[in-house]
């Protein structure tokens, strides 16, 4: 069985270049693209790698991922978050929060694959 | 030892228009000339029976020579000081240099201002690129369009073979986002050029609303009448301001009215003939609160009154959101007041009337009575707390013998004289011995 991503963005045609990409290097891709319940998703789905966009609306991806961090059943999911400010102050964060990585947009198709397959192998 | 007064160069002024000589006048005063010479050049003090004997000696009043409006150019050159090397020595000349060279020191003073302005433009635009909430949604935006036209892009432009429905899909979506980032890019320049423009031609907005009320004065008769609008009035009044300084002129016009309504103008002659200037008294007669007593008698005509009144109201962060400064008591510019004044201390225990009568340590101590009171902003919400605003009426006060409490406060902490202070929150730059050079 292929594992699995969980997508977490609310941007469409981001959601639909990075689950193309995922899909054909054999991921099985699921997307999501609200904050407020988006903590009960991921420990139901309970993903092999977690992509996490730090702006999302209900809620912000920093206070997902504290959640996800605080609770047992998710606290081991491997995190990628993105965000589409660069900031040291951002990155800094998102390591706080307990990130596994990190990636600004504009990102390449490649660096996702890339880390998402690292990820994955954990 | 800070003086405030420029005595010396006001006995010299008054000697010479009265055609004497240095040396009849210190005969007449019964002093060396030598003397004379350094009081009129403001290097030695003058008071008591001194003081008395030269004024009589040129026919004038004691107080016409102690009294004056410079003040607030003394302090303005004390604030051109602070943060520099100057020396103690040199820093505690000031007065000497605006009495001696009265041009020069209006044109450092006025120097001061654009440099406090200018300063305060960099600051709303540091702010403004790291706050503001326009650009930063913006910025999100055009990134985020980006980062979806590069994903679908690279996978457009990666060799191998891609399902011509996925081909179709992918350049549909780099059309459409290439749309959106390009309306997105044009208006955030448009937004860009609209700040540019807006921030150079503002001061602080509080600046801009004192250039309004010096232009006007705090009286503002087209607001007297029943039939008044707050909305025509502020596009006259604040015809040239940027928003923000139109918004909080709007702010105070609407309550200038809303007290004009309940207070006409011949009533408050009639209640200024009976008991002055007495928020009190406001209050009793139009059964309104104290708060909009006080800007009443603020925004009365000055001739109305005894002696003009001043007022500054502060919101509960401390943040001045009016003030009418007094010749005798000016309030700063930018940043807090004192903390000791009444305005503040209010705010501590809402709703009572503090009053108290202050000398300001750093001028020629002229005194005032101030009247401070805190309210709520707005009416009691079920289960939520209210915001607080203080008051607080200056009202200049005869010196007269009281057994009165008198207070001394001062203006700002840097241009303070005052050196044990407990409410002290920076050194001053005015005591020589003291926290300066730590």
């Amino acid at each position: 069985m292929s594992k699995q991503v969980l997508l977490i963005e609310d941007e469409p045609n981001i959601i639909e270049a990075i689950s193309f990409i995922l899909s054909r290097d054999g991921w099985t891709v699921k997307t999501h693209s609200n904050g407020a319940d988006a903590v009960e998703l991921v420990k139901q789905r309970q993903p092999d790698v977690l992509i996490l966009d730090v702006m999302l609306p209900g809620k912000s991806g920093y206070d997902i991922l504290r959640e996800l961090r605080d609770d047992p059943i998710s606290a081991g999911v491997p995190v990628l978050m993105l965000t589409a400010r660069g900031q040291t102050k951002d990155r800094e964060i998102a390591e706080r929060a307990g990130c596994d990585a990190f990636m600004t947009k504009p990102f390449s198709n490649a660096d996702v694959l890339e880390t998402v397959r690292a990820l994955g192998a954990k | 030892m800070p003086r405030d007064t420029l005595t010396g160069s006001r006995i010299r002024e008054r000697r010479v228009m009265a055609g004497l000589k240095q040396s009849e006048l210190a005969k007449r005063a019964d002093i060396s000339p030598s003397y004379l010479n350094l009081i009129e050049h403001n290097r030695r003090r003058i008071g008591g029976k001194l003081l008395i004997d030269i004024a009589h000696a040129l026919g004038v009043e004691p107080a016409s020579l102690t009294e004056g409006a410079e003040t607030t150019l003394l302090a303005t050159l004390r604030e051109a000081a602070t943060d520099t090397e100057m020396s103690e020595v040199e820093f505690a000349r000031v007065e000497e240099f605006a009495g001696r060279f009265p041009g020069w020191a209006a044109l450092l003073a006025e120097s001061q201002r654009k440099v406090e302005a200018l300063q305060r433009s960099v600051e709303a635009l540091t702010d403004r690129l790291t706050h503001d909430p326009h650009l930063a949604a913006s910025l999100h935006e055009m990134l985020s369009t980006v980062t979806a036209i590069r994903s679908a892009a690279s996978i457009l432009a990666e060799p191998g073979d891609i399902e011509p429905e996925w081909q179709r899909r992918f350049n549909r979506n780099i059309y459409e986002d290439s749309a959106r980032l390009a309306e997105t890019s044009r208006s955030l320049a448009q937004y860009l050029e609209e700040a540019d423009s807006e921030a150079s031609e503002t001061n602080a907005p509080q600046d801009e609303l004192d250039a309004v009320f010096l232009k006007h004065g705090f009286h503002l008769p087209a607001l007297e009448v029943p039939e008044a609008s707050v909305d025509p009035a502020t596009d006259t009044l604040g015809a040239g301001l940027s928003p923000s300084a139109k918004w909080l002129l709007h702010t105070i016009l609407t309550r200038y009215r809303a007290d004009a309504g309940r207070m006409p103008l011949s009533e408050c002659a009639d209640t200024v003939a009976a008991s002055g200037t007495d928020p009190l008294a406001f209050a009793r007669r139009f059964g309104c609160d104290l708060a909009s007593a006080m800007r009443r008698l603020a925004h009365l005509p000055d001739d109305l009154l005894p002696d003009p009144v001043g007022l500054a109201i502060c919101d509960g962060s401390g943040v001045t959101t009016f003030r009418k400064p007094l010749p005798e008591f000016p309030l700063p510019r930018l940043g807090a007041g004192c903390a000791l004044w009444p305005l503040y201390r209010a705010l501590a225990r809402p709703m009572m009337l503090h009053t108290e009568v202050m000398e300001q340590s750093a001028r020629a101590a002229a005194r005032h009575r101030a009247f401070a009171i805190s309210q709520p902003t707005g009416p009691a919400q079920l289960g939520d707390d209210v915001l607080f605003e203080s008051h607080m009426l200056i009202v200049p006060e005869p010196k007269r013998d009281t057994s009165e409490r008198i207070r001394e406060v001062g203006l700002t902490c840097r241009i303070c004289p005052q050196v044990t202070c407990e409410a002290r929150r920076e050194p001053s730059i005015m005591v020589a011995s003291a926290p300066r050079k730590l």
